[in-house]
């Protein structure tokens, strides 16, 4: 898109974005040092997740702060108004995503200290291609590239396969050992959140497709799981 | 008096089509197809010298006052040519009120600004009816209760935003079925803007309504269609709302987010 007559307009825009880069690089570097401690047992890691996620909460309320005022300041209409909202839905979409993250460091932290532990592979794995699709959502966001998010819109179906197979190998583990059912709950939970930052995700890829073409993305919704509760 | 016609909606009430303008051998308006529902707001926006001011003076056939200017193609109110040799242009404008930029009451009291278009149409049998037209208009216009008290006083001697409030007043005055506005609050400060924003939604149950404004956000406030010019031309007409949220053409986008280059 062409610039604004007002140059400093532009300068804004361009901020809000770039907290919103910045932002979106932090979770995906929590989430991924969340996975790490995960798979190798590491309580610093963890604990750096925990006290990470201030740091992103942060930014979330710099993005709201300062989207409300150019909304006010600037009365911006059409792809302007879209691109702001969408800011502030999608910096509430990342925080959420920087909370499961923690969560996960904090879990992190139970596990390592149980005197049972379950075999963490196949949820470690469900992290990795969440992990990739948060990637790739948040490229399309600074790349402003709807097909790529349709793509991992898309994609969410995967992540709700993977989380049914992961659920039902837990149910299996406590069902033969019984001794695992603290450990393998926690994992649960785990993988529940995984699954949720997907969604997240998802929701990313939907308001990214708003802000560039004024629409919803055409098509079924991607089905969400419905292992274990309803949603 | 009967202005408590309420308008089907959707209906076409006005209808330009391949609207060509020239003054002398400049060409202002080039092939405008649009139409002006029937108790809607229809707020036309663009930069100056697009054509939506010349659009607008169409409609009641003032462009005919200007030297050299020249109309061709079709334009019509509820399906008859107002261009069409047999009409009356008086009564045309009758039909079709105006209410401008600068509040212009006539220098004459607030009572004979507004009874002084029943008086020249002869809508008013006697004087009870006269004055009942004149305090039906002030109210409509929201200036009554503002006015009652001094009607004999000059138009001139009421605020800016009273002045065109008056100004509408005068218009209904004589029950038109249509009133064009040509950026009806740019002299107004942001009360009085409210005011006769209020008004104009008020006024749309019974009188369809064109409005040029130069302001976006008003456009987005009191109109429900919303048609974009440029350059003479008429680039896109949609519901005000996704105008404004979601425009299908990059020239409208550029506009109302001001970027254009």
């Amino acid at each position: 898109m062409s610039e604004h007559t007002v140059k400093s307009y532009d300068e804004e825009l361009a901020h809000l974005t770039n907290i919103l880069a910045r932002m979106g690089g932090m979770a995906e570097a929590q989430l991924g040092a969340a996975i790490q401690a995960l798979a190798r047992r590491d309580d610093d890691l963890a604990q750096r997740v925990i006290d990470g996620d201030g740091r992103i909460d942060e930014l979330d309320q710099e993005i709201q702060t300062f989207a409300v005022r150019l909304l006010a300041l600037r009365q911006p209409m059409a792809g302007d108004l879209r691109q702001i909202v969408g800011a502030l839905n999608i910096s509430g979409e990342i925080e959420r995503i920087g909370d499961y993250a923690a969560n996960l460091g904090k879990r992190c932290l139970v596990l390592n200290h149980l005197p049972v532990t379950a075999p963490v592979a196949g949820v470690v794995r469900l992290a990795e291609l969440v992990r990739g699709l948060v990637k790739d959502i948040l490229d399309a966001y600074l790349e402003r590239d709807v097909e790529k998010a349709i793509r991992v819109w898309s994609r969410d179906e995967e992540v709700d396969e993977m989380y049914n197979a992961v659920f039902r190998d837990l149910i299996d583990q406590m069902t033969n050992d019984s001794g695992t059912i603290t450990a393998s709950t926690h994992l649960l939970f785990i993988a529940k959140n995984i699954e949720r930052i997907g969604d997240h995700a998802t929701n990313i890829a939907e308001t990214l497709h708003f802000q560039i073409l004024g629409t919803q993305p055409k098509g079924l919704r991607p089905k969400g799981n419905t292992v274990g509760a309803p949603e | 008096m009967t202005l408590n016609v309420v308008l089907p909606q959707s209906s076409t009430k006005v209808r330009a089509t391949a609207l060509d303008v020239h003054y002398g051998d400049k060409q202002a308006l080039f092939g405008v197809d649009l139409d002006i529902r029937a108790g809607e707001v229809t707020a036309l926006i663009g930069p100056s010298g697009c054509g939506k001011s010349t659009f607008l003076r169409c409609i009641n056939r003032m462009n005919d006052l200007v030297e050299g200017a020249r109309v061709s193609g079709s334009l019509t109110i509820d399906g008859s040519d107002i261009y069409d040799r047999t009409i009356d242009v008086v009564q045309l404008r009758a039909r079709v009120g105006m209410v401008f930029q600068k509040p212009n009451p006539f220098p004459k009291s607030i009572y004979d600004n507004v009874a002084y278009g029943p008086r020249i149409h002869g809508l008013a049998q006697d004087q009870a009816e006269l004055d009942d037209i004149v305090m039906t208009s002030l109210e409509k216009a929201g200036l009554l209760n503002e006015v009652k008290d001094r009607l004999l006083e000059t138009g001139t001697s009421l605020s800016g935003g009273q002045q065109q409030r008056l100004c509408i007043a005068r218009a209904i005055a004589v029950e038109p079925e249509v009133i064009l506005m040509d950026e009806p609050c740019s002299a107004l400060d942001p009360i009085a803007t409210a005011k006769v924003e209020e008004l104009i939604d008020e006024l749309r149950e019974n009188f369809t309504i064109v409005i040029v404004t130069h302001s976006m956000q008003q456009a987005a406030r009191v109109s429900q269609r919303t048609a974009f010019f440029h350059l003479g031309k008429v680039i896109e007409i949609g519901d005000t709302e996704q105008i404004f949220t979601n425009p299908q053409q990059p020239l409208t986008q550029g506009y109302i987010t001001g970027r254009f280059g």
